[in-house]
């Protein structure tokens, strides 16, 4: 089944306050020399049939409009290559 | 008049909202978010809380639930609508006013009585209040931070559209202050404090909220 991702990061100039948490906590648990943290969001779409085109600019429909805020949200749109399954792990 | 008060699910603040409004003088009329329809009221507010549980952004989901599609037509036709904490959020998420809200930028909720003051005294919902007034009205939010790019925050102080603006401290990192803006048009408000909870010398911290719904009848007539 074929997969996109839109990755949504808050803009660079945007204030990240759970990012700075997170930060903050790395050093107490001993993890050093992280300089800074950012969080975002990954949904992970997936579709029945062959993807085109259309549903690509579909989903950029999708992230400018809901899963995304363009006022202080970036955003990517990436399609991940289905790995064939492996008898046996599923 | 007749003021209508959406409920989301996930909405805290629609039944002292409603309170609020029969307060100043309105008839308080209960609106679903799942309905294409406004009742006929003549004015709505859209009341704090967590719709859909702040889910994926505050007020994203909301801002596309029926009752909004209708309420977003009507605040382009001039409607006066006050959207109130997560209301504030929504309307910014349905591009009503510019600019959004982030989480408050010292990571904790944060419930006071905030001072505030009145900058813009010419919309339907300040009209009752002295422009440069200071009030002290209840504040509570998480995601309170109010944040836009440099030139959008010029063109609201520059065109008068900063509604109220914290006073002694700022409570959730928002940019220059602001603690409400309206639109161009001036009839869609959106306010992180809660006026509603400011209507009555009984309980709070005072009245200071209730000019908010007190001010509609002047405007609208006028």
């Amino acid at each position: 089944m074929p997969r996109v991702v839109v990755d949504v990061m808050p803009k660079p100039e945007i204030l990240d306050p759970q990012g700075k948490a997170v930060l903050g906590a790395l050093p107490r648990l001993g993890f050093s020399g992280v300089t800074d943290v950012r969080q975002g969001k990954r949904f992970e779409l997936e579709f029945a049939g062959e993807l085109t085109e259309e549903i690509l600019g579909e989903v950029r429909q999708m992230a400018e409009t809901l899963l995304s805020n363009p006022v202080i949200e970036d955003f990517t749109v990436s399609v991940e290559t289905p790995v064939a399954s492996v008898e046996g792990l599923e | 008049m007749k003021i209508g008060v959406v409920t989301f699910p996930g909405s805290l603040d629609d039944v002292d909202a409603q309170r609020a409004v029969r307060l100043g003088g309105h008839e308080a009329v209960a609106l679903w978010h799942g309905e294409h329809d406004l009742r006929g009221v003549d004015a709505v507010v859209l009341p704090g809380g967590f719709s859909y549980g702040d889910y994926l952004r505050c007020g994203a989901i909301s801002r596309f639930s029926p009752v909004m599609a209708e309420v977003i037509e009507a605040a382009h036709r001039g409607m006066p609508v006050l959207g109130i904490c997560n209301g504030f959020q929504i309307l910014c998420e349905s591009h009503l006013l510019p600019g959004a809200l982030i989480r408050n930028d010292h990571r904790k909720f944060v419930c006071r009585d905030q001072r505030l003051r009145i900058e813009n005294t010419s919309t339907p919902w300040t009209s009752s209040y002295d422009e440069g007034a200071e009030v002290t009205i209840v504040l509570k939010n998480g995601e309170g931070g109010f944040v836009a790019d440099a030139e959008t925050l010029d063109r609201l102080e520059g065109e008068g559209r900063v509604v109220a603006r914290y006073l002694e401290v700022n409570p959730n990192g928002s940019m220059r202050d602001i603690a409400g803006i309206t639109n161009e048009r001036g009839n869609v408000v959106g306010l992180m404090p809660h006026p509603e909870h400011s209507v009555e010398e009984l309980t709070g911290s005072g009245a200071d909220g209730l000019g908010f719904f007190t001010s509609l009848a002047a405007a609208v007539l006028a």
